[in-house]
């Protein structure tokens, strides 16, 4: 594996290897000692063209717990905001000699791009609205360490479809496991062309969130993204959660072993209450831890082995 | 992303039997009475396998401790594949669990345990490994094959059968949890090529 693009570049065995590895980068997390030295002398640059809070520091430190040199580099405060292009952004820290580039990007397509153009190994964190393949990892993970073996569990994806790359990777991993994914969404936010992303049985989608939430195993609400709306996708907030919000009434249908995931931030009061964000069922904040592991995993799986 | 160490060890009847199954199991009871009888008992042991068939005999070697004093000896595994240092010459290796007993190795005499001991590397990885878990008191090596051509300053406390070999042979452990059979086999040049 030399690149992370896609979560279409992952096929069973290798999803299960890296959540294997996963796990035990996570018990590293409760030792004193947290840190390994398998990366040591490799480099590491976090390329970030947007905003990130969890992704940037978990790749940072993930990087940082293997014992690589960590680069941040942020749009703001760099040569972008003098125009540079991404190409020239991109071999400019490449030619610095760095091993790994960790991009996100708003354009859906970037880190294919940049891959091509540098000989350092690409970890896609997120392009535009088209994929973030080490989020789907980590709720994979997440789920599988609460619920069990995936194959055949029901994963109800739930709200702004449209602007959301996390559902594109997620719907990808979670079919490679074997999941039934169902995806619910206002006509308004519903992408179009849904129905090509998928000819599987396991995949179905509705606009009727109540007729399917007492099936699912998992509920994984997404967040509204108002900074990439421009238009009017719902009348009101107040109308988005009454039809499509995880309020206390849905949180009380829920099947029993059912659980809550949501990849952050959240918008507590629109798409889901806080009766149900810190309910004793949700993993959104199971989710934020195993997102270092998740991220070492890859990192050692993409950095830690030859240059082949 | 395949484990290069998986599949080193299965062949089935390839080269000479230099242990048998008996053998194996005289080897870890006399080394279970060396232990004892060097730490003056078993108060403040820990047994860590390295993984897969370092772990096996781990928890064969705790049994057998348990049949000669009647104590429970805590025993877990370490694994050591993010500490090794050819990682950069090898494909991916995968990482194995690590399971450390909860009375953890602080002031413990930890006996550390692998199937074979060669050029040292693995047990120099296990004692970095180590080191980021906790401070033992002591750490002693038991190996069930000793075959000699050490790269580093590394030797065993405690060995099953010592086996001069040429850097040509390969010597393949086999053990009933992991390969369905107990023996130790050499493998020459030729065999192992045409194997």
């Amino acid at each position: 594996m030399k690149h992370l693009l896609s979560a279409a570049d992952l096929d069973k065995d290798q999803v299960l290897e890296l959540l294997a590895t996963a796990e035990q980068m996570h018990e590293l997390q409760d030792r004193e000692v947290k840190k390994l030295p398998t990366l040591r002398g490799r480099t590491l640059v976090n390329l970030f063209f947007e905003d990130s809070t969890r992704t940037r520091s978990s790749f940072e430190l993930a990087g940082k717990w293997l014992s690589a040199d960590v680069v941040n580099v942020s749009a703001k405060g760099s040569s972008v905001s003098k125009g540079e292009s991404l190409r020239d952004t991109a071999q400019t820290v490449a030619a610095m000699g760095i091993d790994g580039l960790v991009i996100r990007h708003p354009a859906s397509g970037a880190p294919h791009q940049v891959a091509q153009w540098v000989d350092a190994s690409v970890v896609n964190a997120g392009d535009g609205t088209h994929e973030h393949p080490t989020q789907a990892l980590l709720d994979a993970y997440t789920m599988r360490r609460q619920i069990g073996d995936l194959a055949g569990a029901h994963v109800v994806i739930v709200g702004d479809l449209t602007h959301s790359r996390v559902v594109r990777s997620n719907l990808i991993l979670l079919q490679t496991l074997g999941a039934r994914v169902t995806l619910v969404a206002p006509p308004t936010l519903m992408p179009s062309g849904v129905q090509s992303w998928s000819d599987t049985d396991g995949f179905a989608t509705t606009y009727d969130f109540d007729e399917v939430l007492p099936t699912a195993d998992v509920v994984m609400m997404l967040r509204v993204q108002k900074e990439r709306m421009s238009g009017g996708f719902f009348p009101t907030p107040r109308e988005y959660t009454v039809g499509y919000g995880l309020t206390r009434d849905r949180l009380q249908r829920m099947a029993k072993d059912a659980v809550i995931c949501h990849p952050g931030p959240m918008n507590r009061g629109l798409e889901i209450t806080a009766d149900a964000a810190d309910s004793a069922r949700s993993l959104i904040l199971g989710q934020v831890s195993s997102g270092v592991a998740v991220r070492m995993s890859v990192l050692y799986h993409l950095l830690g082995g030859a240059n082949v | 992303m395949q484990r290069p160490d998986s599949q080193n060890n299965n062949a089935p009847s390839a080269g000479r039997v230099v242990l048998s199954a008996d053998d194996v199991t005289r080897a870890l009871r006399r080394i279970a009475h060396e232990i004892l009888e060097h730490n003056r008992g078993a108060d403040d042991l820990v047994v860590l396998g390295i993984p897969t068939r370092g772990e096996t005999l781990a928890h064969r070697l705790v049994a057998a401790l348990a049949a000669v004093e009647d104590v429970a000896v805590p025993v877990g595994s370490l694994d050591v594949t993010m500490y090794r240092d050819d990682l950069r010459r090898q494909p991916m290796r995968a990482a194995q669990p690590t399971r450390i007993p909860e009375c953890g190795v602080d002031d413990k005499v930890v006996v550390l345990v692998d199937d074979v001991l060669y050029s040292g590397r693995t047990v120099r990885a296990a004692l970095d490994a180590l080191g980021d878990i906790g401070r033992p008191r002591a750490v002693r090596l038991a190996v069930l094959v000793d075959r000699g051509h050490r790269e580093l300053p590394i030797r065993a406390d405690h060995v099953g059968k010592n086996l001069p070999t040429a850097h040509s042979e390969r010597v393949h452990v086999r053990l009933f949890e992991d390969d369905g059979a107990d023996e130790v086999r050499i493998l020459d040049q030729e065999e192992v090529a045409g194997r």
